[in-house]
């Protein structure tokens, strides 16, 4: 007992040595902004920190969008660094010092948790761009090269969700069920705005086609979980959801709707190659805009904005081909009308005339545009009665739960 | 007197049938001869690797080579993070070490760490900037390493008390650990997205000439008090007779149980400190993925090692430049993450196999002959 207790003070001694070495801290580097000049399209180097690699939809869909540009470009192979698996702790802040170290001029990550730790190596390196996908604090940070990047998603998913309530009306027309029992069923990974968004979106698409829709909501408490992913489905689809849908980045929950015969609206990508009999239509971010805008501003020596959103009319909004194996007939049709009045702006997803929350329209609504440690509302985003989603930061902050939408679990 | 019955044993069947080679242990051999075993190893390792590189991705197999090299001792800043890799791995391994010794099945490093590294979070968490820094640091240093400690005996109590099965308990409460730091990160981040912003001010502090330095320098210490407390201790020897047999530990007066659970206290304690040092040293955050899967690479660097603290550096560093170079060889030539792995395996499968021949010889059957 003598040696534990020796040995854990010992330890406790060593580290708090440390305490006394703690004022040897380099002095932190002024972010001051840098000048931006102009680079030479043939010797831009770009760097991508990507959370998985391939085998997470989520992941993958991000690497499309890089091949897509570089073709565009014409960048050489040497021109583009692509880091996978990179987690969402220090080795991030390494990964984009080290792609600093091989040149790149502008760097982009892709995962939500990487913002912080690419911020680090963004205060080391005034003189790089550092780009990242679904982040919140840029437009808040004094840093001049962190950028924001995001795309009117929601968009996607009410016409994703048009398809999806088609597809119900034609299974209570074939006297499936009856249309009060019309109930979908939807996976989420946290109850994070981004998902809230996500969901409530796809269903008002669903309910403007199909009215009696329901929807019933489970979370996995994880971003990429195949095994949650896939039991969620089974027990959506065990309380009676007719039609699944999923906001998570696994094959988790599609292969459960090929499994039980149950149609699946995707997110991501198609993933009608592995499921052929169950899948309709997914819709996904097309990242290759914003890259391409990131790359011709460094080239050109212009600033990049802190927070871009892509949209519909930028393509960065995209739905793949309808499987017509299984969507209804004229989803298509429904799909393209739609989206010709979401780009007129005659359509708007989050009109409150077509949602109420507790009963109740709504009529004003503050939400946490401007990160800070406790989330305080900030910022009036309803207008002239419409919920103003990615328009004040290009990150959704729609974070509000509706009627006609139970959420299962909401410990996430 | 052994060895010549058996060779006559050997005579009588192959006069029946011999067969064309047959395995014969090792007493013991010289150590050029083990260690020219060991390079015959790796080096079969690589030329098997270059032949599926060169069939799978078409890449020139010596560039690719290069690229793992340059991966890991590239650039000064790789050569840092190849030292943190290997400082945090060989951590977790010597936190299993002493469990091993005793044939303590401990296989929940993993979840050791991520408690550990739960307590250093919720103590930045909950005191960071209410009380002054070096009573945070005190209190985290000491959280980590309990939880840590805490989250090791709970198995061992229940091994000396009930006999349970470690191997399945130590797995079990894995599980538990990520849950309940998916709970907490839940309940931390209140914007709902699972991610918990790192608190960069109330880490560990930092001096030296990297950001790793410290945790370097804590394991380095840590790597030569496990050595001397296994070495030459006296509850260092208990170990190792609980290991060797229960029951001669038993006659010789070592109280087992008090073994058992001393042995795994300190094993958690060390994984608490593993947990310690990757969030409040380098993350200032935690996710479920923080151990990264390292409280199961402990286990094969610590066998690979012996138990031998100091040769687990060596197998520790093994691994370690096999992840960071095998990255770089994904980065450099847009592989799939897959080949880095399918290297990996290969080595790490080469180099455990050449144990084999370390112990056993092959003997063919003319050379049986002519020893006749």
């Amino acid at each position: 007992m003598k040696k534990i207790v020796s040995l854990a003070l010992t330890l406790i001694l060593v580290l708090s040595c440390m305490a006394v070495f703690a004022s040897c801290n380099e002095p932190s580097k002024n972010p001051a902004g840098e000048e931006l000049v102009p680079v030479a399209k043939e010797e831009i180097k770009v760097g991508f920190i990507f959370l998985h690699d391939e085998k997470s939809t989520y992941d993958k869909n991000f690497m499309m969008g890089v091949e897509e540009v570089q073709t565009k470009l014409g960048l050489r192979d040497d021109q583009i660094i692509m880091m996978t698996g990179i987690p969402e702790g220090a080795e991030c802040t390494e990964a984009a010092l080290d792609l600093v170290d091989q040149g790149c001029d502008v760097i982009f990550a892709n995962s939500f948790g990487h913002e912080e730790f690419l911020a680090v190596a963004a205060k080391d390196h005034p003189e790089v761009q550092f780009c990242h996908a679904t982040g919140t604090t840029a437009h808040t940070s004094e840093l001049n090269n962190l950028h924001n990047a995001f795309a009117s998603i929601y968009e996607g998913r009410y016409l994703a969700g048009i398809a999806a309530g088609m597809k119900l009306n034609e299974m209570i027309a074939n006297g499936e069920f009856s249309a009060e029992e019309a109930k979908i069923g939807y996976v989420g990974a946290f109850t994070y705005a981004e998902v809230i968004s996500g969901y409530t979106s796809f269903y008002l698409g669903a309910k403007s086609v199909c009215p009696t829709v329901t929807m019933d909501v489970q979370f996995t408490g994880s971003w990429y979980d195949v095994t949650a992913e896939n039991e969620a489905a089974k027990a959506l689809i065990a309380r009676n959801c007719k039609l699944i849908s999923q906001h998570a980045d696994s094959m988790g929950a599609p292969s459960a709707c090929e499994e039980a015969g149950i149609p699946n609206v995707s997110y991501n990508g198609s993933t009608q190659e592995a499921c052929p009999s169950t899948f309709i239509v997914s819709s996904r971010i097309n990242w290759a805009p914003y890259y391409e805008y990131m790359i011709n501003q460094v080239i050109k020596g212009e600033a990049i904005a802190d927070d871009w959103t892509g949209t519909l009319a930028t393509d960065s909004v995209l739905l793949t081909a309808i499987n017509t194996n299984v969507a209804a007939e004229g989803t298509q049709a429904a799909i393209d009308s739609a989206k010709d009045q979401l780009k007129a702006g005659t359509l708007h997803v989050f009109d409150t005339k077509n949602f109420t929350v507790n009963g109740e329209k709504l009529t004003s609504y503050k939400a946490d545009v401007d990160t800070d440690d406790a989330f305080t509302p900030d910022t009036e985003v309803i207008e002239n009665g419409v919920f103003f989603e990615s328009k004040f930061r290009s990150a959704p902050y729609f974070a509000l739960k509706i009627d006609g939408i139970t959420l299962v679990n909401e410990k996430f | 007197m052994n060895q010549s019955v058996n060779r006559k044993g050997k005579e009588q069947t192959a006069s029946v049938h011999e067969p064309l080679f047959h395995i014969v242990k090792r007493d013991s051999i010289p150590w050029y001869k083990a260690w020219a075993i060991r390079v015959i190893a790796v080096l079969a390792a690589l030329i098997i690797c270059a032949v599926l590189i060169t069939l799978l991705s078409h890449k020139n197999p010596l560039q690719v080579y290069k690229a793992m090299f340059d991966g890991a001792f590239g650039t000064e800043r790789r050569i840092w993070m190849l030292l943190q890799e290997l400082a945090v791995l060989l951590c977790v391994s010597l936190a299993v070490t002493p469990a091993f010794k005793m044939q303590f099945w401990n296989i929940g490093a993993e979840g050791q760490v991520l408690m550990g590294g739960l307590a250093t979070a919720a103590c930045m968490f909950y005191l960071g900037g209410k009380v002054p820094y070096p009573v945070l640091l005190i209190v985290m240093v000491l959280a980590s390493l309990l939880t840590g400690a805490v989250w090791g005996l709970i198995p061992a109590l229940f091994k000396a008390k009930w006999n349970t099965n470690e191997t399945l308990f130590t797995l079990m409460m894995n599980y538990i650990a990520t849950q309940i730091v998916l709970f907490a990160l839940c309940n931390w981040a209140k914007d709902g997205s699972g991610v918990l912003r790192p608190m960069k001010n109330f880490g560990l502090p930092a001096f030296g000439p990297s950001a790793y330095f410290p945790n370097i320098l804590v394991v380095a210490i840590l790597t030569v008090i496990l050595y001397i407390y296994l070495r030459y201790s006296k509850q260092g020897y208990e170990i190792n007779v609980v290991g060797q047999s229960q029951n001669t530990a038993r006659y010789v007066g070592i109280n087992v149980k008090k073994v058992i659970i001393r042995t795994m206290f300190i094993s958690g304690l060390l994984c608490g400190l593993a947990g310690l040092l990757l969030v409040g040293g380098t993350n200032h955050t935690i996710s479920t993925a923080t151990a990264g899967g390292r409280g199961f690479t402990a286990i094969m660097v610590s066998w690979l090692g012996k138990f031998n603290p100091l040769y687990m550096t060596l197998t520790a560093f093994l691994v370690a430049f096999l992840k960071r170079g095998s990255f770089n060889i994904v980065t450099q030539f847009r592989l799939n993450d897959s080949i880095s792995d399918i290297i990996t395996g290969i080595i790490l499968f080469f180099i455990i196999g050449c144990e084999f021949f370390l112990n056993y010889k092959i003997v063919f059957r003319h050379k049986a002959k002519e020893a006749k």
